[in-house]
């Protein structure tokens, strides 16, 4: 029997040295995903690359189909979605949003589709680098949204997405918003599981009796009228409230099989545990110069923490009141902007400040707009963030409610 | 402080002017008198089907803020003037949302009237009307389902007959001199505001008493809620079919039992089961799947299931083996078969007595054997 160079791939645990990128390819050839649709825009476009060359190599079989835009792509996931096939799709920026109409039915359709969302400034001006808006419109549709900080993460949080999605009480869309250059062109040394690990932790996606199938007649999405929409939509607002006990179990199988994982799926907190006056919340690769910072100002004495909010959807409420309820104030960074929004503040702080409303005492909640269009957020940014929330703290009233941080007056 | 609200229904796209036409001008009629109102189509008819029933209403009210009260409701709940432009639509409704089969006068308040457009007797009328438990009134006006306003169609008056009639039966609405004057407003011709006047003088009330006409209960159903629909925007296909009339032999379809469609039909194909040569076109090409094969090879038209599209007379090889014929002339859904096989020989009369009865009409759409349309031209070009 000859050996092929499949039989050869993740056969034993190995590091390497790859992009988040890198990680998330991985982690389809891992997940043995059916169909992969690609069209580049970057930074996604890295992911197409890495899972055509790993399919070229044989380290895993697809249907790999190169659409004729982002609006086909998704369109074609889609479809092979709501015939029992695992898929894989992703986008950036105006692509994303080209593709809307087919990303909007995707949800209402309960299609378990996993998307990689390579977070871009959307245009105009045309810009490669990070904002957060682009993956974020999704945000009220029914797709879960989930942002990474690193490539290990982007690998793990990966094989998850299928599971989660996939699971009946859940079958919904999820993106895995991954920062566009820190995290998609930025390698780091990343832990691979074998085939066999995967195989045990991520089981067949079985659709049911909702596939599409000759021996299973049934129609997908009718038109309807007022008389039924309002059902239809309160049964996405059912599985989305289910999604958080699926996220839970899921996370600690992971940990069991893989042996890594933080205490929560929703949040990583950092330097929370002496009930800091400040706290800093933010998405995605914010977190590294934020830990770096808060270091620094440990050193100098002032009790600052961290908190990333890991998913963005579903919004884990009683954890972020859990976690933030106990501090004087609140530093919300948003990478993102949501022009004319109350306190023309970001999206994240809106919605942190939000979840914090109903809590008796509540800690002042200041916006800090920073890092747009993949600008640096730098160690002396977060000082300044901090300097600016201790004013609050100090003076017990808010100045400003949103702040924009290293922008040129 | 009075509200007075009409509906105008009508089959869909065909008669969408028409009916358009009717509310609006009842809403420019009553702004003479100083009235408010407001004029609209159920949204829910929209984008129409053809032939498929549909609604539009005028609301006249005294002032704005008693408007707003009956604008705040998606439809009225009751009408004093429920008007039907298309007679065969008095067997009752089905909208292509999920409503069952309404009544056509299910919204006339009590003591209201129905105003139907038709060549019918009044009597004939009263038997397809669903009975009510109070008493209302039927004006019927002579005319054939008018296409009034629809595109190349010509203007045959149907729209001001039907407003010179609804001043005369419904006077708390508008007077006909507001109606006269709504007309001219907008830029009609003297001769539309005779037919009104016209109208108005020949229209009379037949009282409809309790319990009078067709006793038929309408299919209903009942709405899934949100813990009991399947989930994923997923429809069940219909189980697969068996025998004819759940005997052995033939085939019979299992059927959407919520939505039945025959309210959609102004006509309806009659079988000749003895000059059928089984040669299946009817069955293959139905769009609705209405026909059952019979044990012997023959083809029943279902009649709950059939829309009236005429596919099935358009396709058939055999003179007047499928005949379409107005659906005025019946009073059930029948199985044409299971009659033929009890009485062949009144069958075969019944049938042909139909069948001459509407060669003497002209049809407003379609043709009565295939080649109707080159024909046609062909006489056009005579003259």
């Amino acid at each position: 029997m000859t050996t092929t160079i499949e039989d050869q791939m993740f056969m034993t645990e190995s590091e390497e040295l790859i992009s988040g990128s890198e990680a998330v390819a991985i982690a389809c050839a891992l997940a043995d995903v059916d169909v992969i649709t690609a069209y580049p825009i970057r930074p996604y476009d890295t992911v197409m690359q890495y899972v055509s060359k790993l399919k070229a190599d044989g380290a895993f079989d697809c249907d790999f189909i190169v659409a004729e835009s982002e609006h086909s792509q998704f369109e074609i996931v889609k479809h092979a979605s709501s015939v029992g096939a695992r898929t894989f799709c992703g986008s950036s920026g105006v692509g994303w949003f080209y593709a809307f109409e087919a990303i909007a039915v995707t949800a209402g359709l309960r299609l378990p589709v996993v998307a990689m969302v390579g977070n871009r400034a959307l245009d105009d001006p045309g810009a490669f680098g990070v904002e957060h808006n682009d993956a974020m419109a999704v945000r009220d549709l029914g797709w879960m949204l989930y942002w990474v900080a690193t490539a290990q993460e982007a690998l793990d949080m990966a094989l998850m997405a299928w599971k989660i999605a996939e699971d009946s009480r859940a079958f919904l869309p999820f993106a895995l918003s991954c920062d566009g250059s820190f995290l998609t062109h930025s390698q780091a040394i990343v832990n691979v599981p074998t085939q066999e690990q995967v195989r045990r932790f991520l089981p067949d996606y079985d659709r049911g009796r909702l596939q599409l199938h000759p021996d299973n007649p049934i129609t997908v999405a009718p038109q309807v009228n007022e008389d039924w929409l309002m059902e239809i939509r309160r049964q996405s607002d059912e599985a989305m409230h289910r999604t958080p006990a699926v996220i839970k179990e899921v996370y600690e199988e992971f940990k069991q099989v893989f042996g890594r994982g933080d205490p929560s799926p929703f949040l990583e907190e950092y330097m929370t545990d002496d009930d800091p006056d400040i706290i800093l919340m933010g998405m995605g690769t914010l977190s590294l110069p934020v830990r770096v910072a808060i270091r620094r100002m440990r050193e100098q004495g002032k009790k600052v923490g961290f908190v990333r909010l890991k998913f963005f959807r579903p919004f884990a409420t009683e954890e972020v009141q859990e976690a933030l309820g106990n501090c004087k104030a609140v530093a919300v960074v948003d990478r993102d902007y949501s022009f004319g929004s109350p306190s023309f503040g970001g999206v994240l702080f809106n919605e942190v400040r939000s979840a914090l409303y109903p809590l008796e005492k509540r800690p002042h909640v200041v916006n800090f707009i920073a890092g747009l269009g993949g600008r640096e957020v730098r160690v002396r940014d977060v000082e300044e963030m901090v300097e600016i929330t201790q004013k609050a703290i100090d003076t017990g009233k808010i100045d400003r409610e949103c702040n924009w941080i290293g922008v040129r007056e | 402080m009075s509200t007075v609200a009409v509906e105008v229904v009508y089959r869909g796209i065909f008669q969408k002017t028409l009916a358009r036409n009717i509310v609006r001008s009842i809403v420019f009629a009553a702004r003479k008198e100083g009235k408010y109102g407001t004029a609209f189509g159920r949204y829910g008819d929209s984008p129409e089907r053809n032939g498929i029933p549909a609604k539009q209403f005028a609301i006249v009210a005294d002032d704005a803020e008693e408007l707003e009260e009956n604008l705040a409701v998606y439809e009225a709940q009751e009408v004093d003037v429920t008007i039907n432009v298309d007679d065969t639509m008095c067997k009752g409704i089905e909208s292509w949302a999920w409503y069952g089969l309404q009544p056509i006068n299910a919204l006339t308040k009590p003591g209201g009237t129905l105003i139907v457009t038709s060549r019918q007797e009044t009597d004939a009328l009263i038997e397809d009307i669903h009975r009510k438990d109070e008493p209302y009134n039927l004006s019927v006006l002579t005319s054939v389902p008018s296409f009034s306003g629809l595109w190349v169609y010509k203007d045959d008056h149907t729209d001001v007959r039907i407003l010179g009639a609804l001043a005369k039966v419904c006077p708390q609405l508008v007077s006909l001199e507001s109606m006269v004057e709504a007309i001219q407003d907008q830029g009609w011709d003297d001769l539309k505001v005779r037919s009104a006047e016209r109208a108005y003088e020949r229209a009379g009330l037949r009282p409809v008493e309790p319990g009078e006409g067709n006793d038929e209960t309408p299919f209903t159903f009942d709405l899934p809620g949100w813990t009991t629909m399947e989930e994923g925007l997923v429809i069940r296909g219909i189980e697969q079919g068996g025998g004819f009339r759940g005997a052995e032999g033939g085939y019979q379809p299992v059927r959407n039992s919520v939505f039945k469609k025959y309210s959609t039909r102004s006509m309806r194909p009659i079988v000749n089961f003895e000059t059928c040569i089984k040669c299946t076109l009817c069955w293959l090409q139905c769009p609705d799947t209405c026909f059952d094969v019979t044990p012997d090879g023959l083809y029943d038209a279902n009649l709950e299931s059939c829309c009236g599209c005429g596919v099935c007379e358009a396709v058939c090889p055999v003179p007047e083996c499928v005949t379409m014929i107005n659906e005025a002339e019946f009073n059930d859904n029948a199985s044409q078969y299971e009659a033929w096989q009890q009485n062949p020989e009144g069958y075969k009369q019944w049938m042909a007595s139909l069948i001459e009865g509407e060669k003497k009409v002209e049809r407003t759409h379609g043709f009565h054997h295939v080649g109707g349309y080159d024909e046609q031209l062909a006489a056009a070009g005579e003259d």
